[in-house]
């Protein structure tokens, strides 16, 4: 699914209307840690998270990420924006919690992109 | 994402990241580009009650293969060469437009974008489609080279400098010669200026990329040197310094400051431990898997630090032959 098709299954709005919106979004992954986003996320996946700074565009902007959604409608800063808007990462905000956010995305077909530890049980995580 | 999948099956080969950037980029453009901004909006077209062999001549001098029919300024039908072909076998080059001229014409919307034109070419097997505004009026005429042309001008125009960065930037290894070249940038960091974090990461990971590095490289290098930046932001007392040597067969990053410095270093290492503030913590850094993280992204790590004393990162990552920056050939190899 692209981030407008995204967008729509959760109910969000799009914080940065001037980035396209057609990219593919290959998965998904959950996290508020940014380290965690770091050390497990692959390329090309939307983010959930529920913080709102500037340091969540950067980590996407490392990561790969293709698209930013914020969780119970949480507005991030006119900054963040900004930044988000030049590096061309769309923003999007959705009234829905983490848990519900992941359960939506999750049934419309897009899966964890989260990578286990490697020191974990592969038949742990891998779905 | 068929399209990769038919550009594998026809070419036979592994499609490699390059292709695949170039690939969804004219993908996103089908989807960006509108078929008005691509179409050739100076439309010949002819009234219904002309004779054939009058289009025939408007065909030949225009080098064109079909004209759209208008009558009281609606589309009315469309004439192309097989539809003359069809009058000349009966000898009827004479007869008036409307009795060859194809009534069910399919059309597109100017403000459709340029993917719903290639859709409708292939569902119809049709090489030209005349493009009609909200009230039916025609406004232009596309066809696949309309659309092949405005791709090409888009790609050029949006990528014609960061292509001429990257190329130049690309060959920067190859035009110099030397017994060892490397390209340095250097960064200082301020403490706790978590506004502009990650702003020398993401200059890093941007030169490399335009160095020619691949992508997985690039994001490689740019999260371990992300986290090291944080971690002077987050952690030194005045801040210090972020060193990337770039070489052809390595990248070296190195991280500086003058303090605190780290007590205990077999803890720092741990998955989890963290001696970050609240503050941070709410930011979502602290979780202490920085260094674990660089740990993991890189082929060499060094941490070398006392308290008073300041601590030094230092980070190496060798490069794949495929990965390496291209170097001239060697002179001496060739005499």
């Amino acid at each position: 699914m692209n981030t407008k098709e995204l967008a729509k299954l959760i109910n969000g709005d799009i914080l940065t209307p001037e980035i396209p919106l057609n990219r593919e979004i290959k998965g998904g992954c959950g996290a508020d840690l940014m380290s965690d986003v770091l050390a497990s996320i692959k390329p090309e996946a939307v983010l959930l998270t529920g913080l709102c700074n500037i340091q969540v565009v950067r980590t996407a902007q490392m990561a790969d990420v293709r698209a930013i959604v914020f969780v119970r409608g949480k507005m991030p800063q006119p900054e963040t924006i900004e930044l988000a808007t030049r590096e061309q990462i769309p923003l999007v905000t959705s009234p829905f919690g983490m848990f519900e956010l992941c359960g939506r995305l999750y049934m419309a077909g897009l899966h964890s992109f989260e990578t286990p530890l490697p020191n974990q049980d592969e038949n742990v995580q891998s779905a | 994402m068929s399209n990769l999948h038919e550009l594998y099956g026809r070419r036979g080969r592994i499609i490699t990241d390059q292709d695949a950037q170039e690939i969804s980029r004219v993908e996103e453009l089908a989807y960006d580009l509108k078929i008005c901004q691509v179409m050739t909006s100076q439309v010949k077209s002819v009234p219904p009650n002309i004779s054939i062999s009058n289009v025939l001549e408007i065909l030949r001098l225009g080098r064109i293969s079909g004209v759209p029919v208008i009558a009281d300024g609606a589309l009315r039908g469309i004439l192309s060469i097989e539809d003359i072909v069809r009058a000349m076998e009966k000898n009827e080059l004479g007869a008036p437009v409307s009795a060859y001229m194809s009534r069910e014409v399919v059309s597109v919307n100017g403000y459709d974008p340029v993917v719903k034109a290639l859709e409708t070419f292939s569902e119809y097997r049709l090489g030209r489609l005349p493009v009609v505004d909200e009230h039916h009026q025609l406004v232009g005429i596309i066809t696949k080279g309309d659309i092949t042309r405005g791709i090409l001008t888009a790609l050029q125009k949006d990528y014609k400098e960061e292509e001429l960065r990257r190329y130049r930037a690309s060959h920067l290894f190859d035009d110099i010669t030397s017994d060892r070249t490397s390209l340095i940038l250097r960064y200082n960091i301020r403490a706790r200026d978590y506004l502009n974090g990650g702003q020398a990461s993401s200059y890093i990971k941007r030169a490399l990329l335009r160095l020619g590095a691949s992508p997985q490289l690039a994001r490689q290098c740019g999260i371990a040197i992300y986290e090291s930046e944080m971690n002077l932001i987050i952690h030194s007392d005045h801040g210090g310094t972020l060193r990337v040597q770039i070489e052809p067969h390595r990248i070296l990053m190195q991280t500086t400051d003058d303090g605190p410095g780290i007590a205990d270093l077999t803890k720092a290492l741990t998955p989890g431990w963290s001696t970050a503030t609240q503050d941070v913590r709410d930011m979502g850094f602290g979780a202490g898997m920085g260094l674990v993280n660089i740990r993991r992204c890189v082929d060499k790590m060094e941490l070398d630090s006392a308290p008073g004393k300041g601590t030094r990162l230092l980070m190496e990552i060798l490069l794949r032959p495929e990965d390496r920056f291209k170097e001239p050939a060697d002179p001496e190899a060739t005499l």
